[in-house]
């Protein structure tokens, strides 16, 4: 039991903290917003520099072989300064089913335009009806010759626009919320029959609908077992969720460091807003809350390595719960008090409450997280 | 950073949950789980088992009788013992007076105090609350005057715990009216069975007989029996208030009580099914587990904390437990009264002697939930508990 960083721990969050503090003020952020796809290829250029985007990778392929609390703590200092490029869809998703399932092949065609920036990745998962079960999959992969066509549709596909080969889970057997026939295809984005619809999300990132009409792909395009990869998927879209956690504790710790800034200078009536004590229990409130979150996003970084998967989606359903309440307190409340001026586009504290909302409602919200530790028979 | 438990950390674990399971007398045991009172005999007896073992005060320094434990055994057993459940120790003497005593108490006290402490051979309750005097602990009015080699209290304290069946008193007293008013205090310890002493029951809205009034008139005291300096009983009392805040989550005690509550809620029915078939009352239940889960892991930061930095000033941190573990407590009694329903309702006249068989299963759930509505207000009420999160964590 030790919840302290090692020598090795505490190296890498200097490193990713002093880059984002010297390369990720609020202004630079406006202005990256404006480049392709809704990032900056330089910023993401000195990620790949430091080897922040091959850390999760082995040695053997390439990386650094770091694990769960490694990817904590880039994802938290990602969260904290608020940053758009994408890590997630990238090297935690995309790089995550390589580094589970791909074949040896797989990895030396993708894993190395990882690490060093030049490639990114995105996960084509969600469908108009699926909403948050990853087994509700009606794109199909159909056999032909010895690769597969592909026919769907997938939405809210982050860093679509940008991504040079898409991730994209498809039935290859069954009904519509089988539990088997689901694979996992390496689709290059511009594979005829891929068309396209970008557009930015409300937290600032962009996200693009993807159509999938006869997209013909090789046999070496499978990830894992094509007829039954689902276990794979919910092991992949667990870490997704165990690193949303930790961004959205650096989000937290963003936002109440902000608040309490504002109101400790903040004067109404003559004196600082933040010697009310109305408003001090509030900011206790908004700490209690994202000290428990801290505290469920360690948890859930530790599941990540159960054995048992039952077990780890428990864990991390519970975690992604206890997230849920605390950014949606922490949020709301960081607009509450700082009034009128967090209402503005103008002010960094709304872009960091949009975001945390958005990660509510990404890869299951609270309401679903709840349901499925309470139909796992709890958490005692 | 290792969440797991160690190896060794988790023997120790099976270790004490044996020692527990061989020891602990079955009937206080069926009593703690059914959230009755237990008699002064069945604690104390258990008490001395524990002290037997060498295991009654596990966290004083080694030479007074403690065991040397790292901070993570200490959380260990801790939960054990709440979860199992055992009476705790009693914390006016082990967890309050002890440590005040054999950190700022002179050889004699020590040799006199201590080891009737560990065997619970004086019970111990605390002077501290007055009626004037809650959260504003220091404007406090009891006075003690030196007259030759006697020290005369005179006032009034309140809210003590379990007087009844005290020994010994160890008391805040002012002592000098013209300082300021956190100097004047001294730390003053005298036997309950002093001429002048009068204890008053207070009885609290769920029946029991917890707290007490207590009086003092020209009582007469020994000038040996302050406690470090004179004036300084302040500094005194903020060391026994910093120490053993972690306990305060009652983490053990909440998952004891959301195991006895999915035990009912398979027995009792609702809408021709058991409760816990409900969807809506498993998903309540479920988000109160995942609280607590969290709030252990808060616990447990908290605990490696101390253990790396040394316990010296309370972790304002711990100010999250006490908000977080009283409302937990306070959820899962909610959570009983939901599951038992309109049988809240009967009242067991009969009280804890077990005469009432029939009633048994349901007559002390009403009274928990009163009962524990006081969690969110004693240890410094939670509102206290926001206010040091503010000044000494925000700095607002």
């Amino acid at each position: 039991m030790d919840f302290d960083l090692n020598e090795e721990q505490r190296l890498l969050k200097e490193s990713i903290d002093g880059l984002l503090t010297d390369s990720y003020d609020f202004e630079s952020r406006k202005k990256y917003m404006k480049e392709k796809g809704g990032w900056s290829q330089a910023v993401w250029g000195k990620l790949a520099e430091q080897g922040l985007l091959g850390l999760p990778f082995a040695e053997a392929d390439g990386g650094f072989g770091g694990g769960g609390v490694e990817t904590m703590i880039v994802m938290e200092a990602l969260g904290k300064a608020l940053v758009l490029e994408p890590y997630l869809a990238t090297v935690v998703i995309g790089g995550g089913f390589l580094r589970h399932a791909g074949s040896d092949e797989q990895k030396a065609a993708h894993v190395p335009g990882i690490i060093d920036g030049s490639k990114t990745l995105a996960f084509a998962q969600l469908e108009k009806n699926s909403r948050y079960d990853l087994f509700d999959v009606t794109t199909t992969a159909k056999k032909k010759g010895d690769g597969w066509v592909i026919d769907g549709e997938k939405f809210v596909v982050l860093n679509g626009e940008n991504a040079e080969t898409l991730i994209v889970t498809a039935r290859t057997k069954g009904g519509r919320r089988d539990k088997t026939g689901i694979g996992v295809f390496l689709v290059p984005a511009n594979a005829k029959g891929v068309t396209k619809k970008s557009y930015p999300t409300q937290d600032g990132l962009h996200a693009a609908d993807i159509t999938l009409t006869g997209v013909e792909i090789g046999p070496d395009a499978a990830i894992g077992n094509p007829e039954d990869s689902l276990a794979l998927i919910e092991r992949v879209v667990d870490e997704a969720r165990v690193a949303l956690c930790a961004e959205a504790v650096g989000l937290m710790d963003e936002s109440l460091k902000t608040t309490v800034e504002y109101i400790k200078t903040r004067k109404q009536f003559g004196v600082a807003i933040g010697s009310f004590q109305s408003l001090q229990h509030r900011a206790s409130d908004m700490f209690v809350a994202a000290e428990q979150a801290r505290s469920m996003s360690m948890f859930a970084t530790m599941a990540g390595d159960f054995e048992d998967a039952k077990e780890r989606s428990n864990a991390i359903a519970a975690a992604k719960v206890q997230i849920g309440k605390s950014l949606k307190f922490v949020g709301q409340q960081a607009i509450q008090l700082h009034g009128g001026i967090g209402m503005t586009m103008e002010a960094k504290i709304g872009h960091y409450f949009k975001r945390l909302t958005m990660i509510e409602n990404t890869f299951g919200d609270t309401e679903y997280h709840q349901r499925r530790v309470a139909d796992a028979g709890g958490l005692i | 950073m290792d969440l797991a438990f160690t190896k060794e950390e988790q023997a120790f674990r099976e270790e004490v949950r044996s020692f527990f399971r061989d020891n602990v007398p079955p009937d206080t045991r069926r009593k703690l789980v059914e959230g009755r009172h237990l008699s002064k005999d069945e604690m104390v007896t258990w008490w001395r088992i524990l002290n037997k073992k060498g295991w009654g005060v596990s966290h004083w320094p080694k030479q007074y009788g403690g065991t040397g434990w790292t901070s993570v055994q200490h959380y260990i057993f801790n939960e054990e013992l709440q979860s199992y459940p055992a009476p705790q120790p009693l914390a006016f003497g082990v967890s309050m007076v002890g440590p005040v005593i054999y950190t700022f108490g002179n050889e004699e006290q020590k040799k006199k105090y201590l080891p009737r402490i560990a065997n619970v051979d004086d019970w111990w309750c605390q002077g501290f609350s007055e009626p004037g005097s809650g959260s504003d602990l220091a404007s406090l009015k009891t006075k003690a005057e030196r007259k030759g080699d006697k020290w005369i209290i005179n006032g009034q304290k309140t809210w003590t715990t379990l007087a009844q069946h005290a020994d010994m008193i160890f008391c805040l007293c002012r002592t000098d009216a013209s300082a300021k008013k956190q100097m004047g205090i001294s730390f003053i310890v005298f036997s309950m069975k002093s001429k002048g002493v009068t204890v008053r029951p207070i009885q609290t809205i769920d029946g029991g007989h917890e707290v007490n009034e207590v009086f003092f008139d020209d009582v007469e005291v020994p000038v040996e029996n302050l406690i470090g300096e004179e004036n300084k009983g302040w500094d005194y009392a903020k060391f026994l208030l910093g120490n053993e805040r972690t306990g305060i989550a009652r983490v053990g005690v909440s998952k004891e009580r959301l195991r006895r509550i999915r035990d009912l809620a398979g027995k009792v029915e609702s809408a021709g099914k058991p409760i816990i078939q409900d969807a809506a009352f498993r998903e309540k239940l479920a988000a109160c587990e995942i609280e607590l889960k969290a709030l252990e892991l808060t616990q447990l930061r908290v605990v490696a904390d101390e253990g790396k930095h040394g316990k010296g000033k309370p972790n304002p941190a711990s100010s999250v437990l006490k908000i977080k573990g009283s409302e937990i407590q306070q959820t899962t009694t909610e959570l009983l009264m939901e599951v038992i329903g309109p049988f809240a309702a009967p009242y067991d006249v009969h009280g804890d002697d077990g005469s009432n068989e029939a009633m048994d299963w349901t007559a002390q759930i009403a009274p928990s939930y009163f009962n524990n509505r006081k969690v969110s207000i004693y240890g410094g009420s939670n509102e206290i508990q926001r206010n040091i999160i503010a000044k000494a964590v925000l700095g607002l």
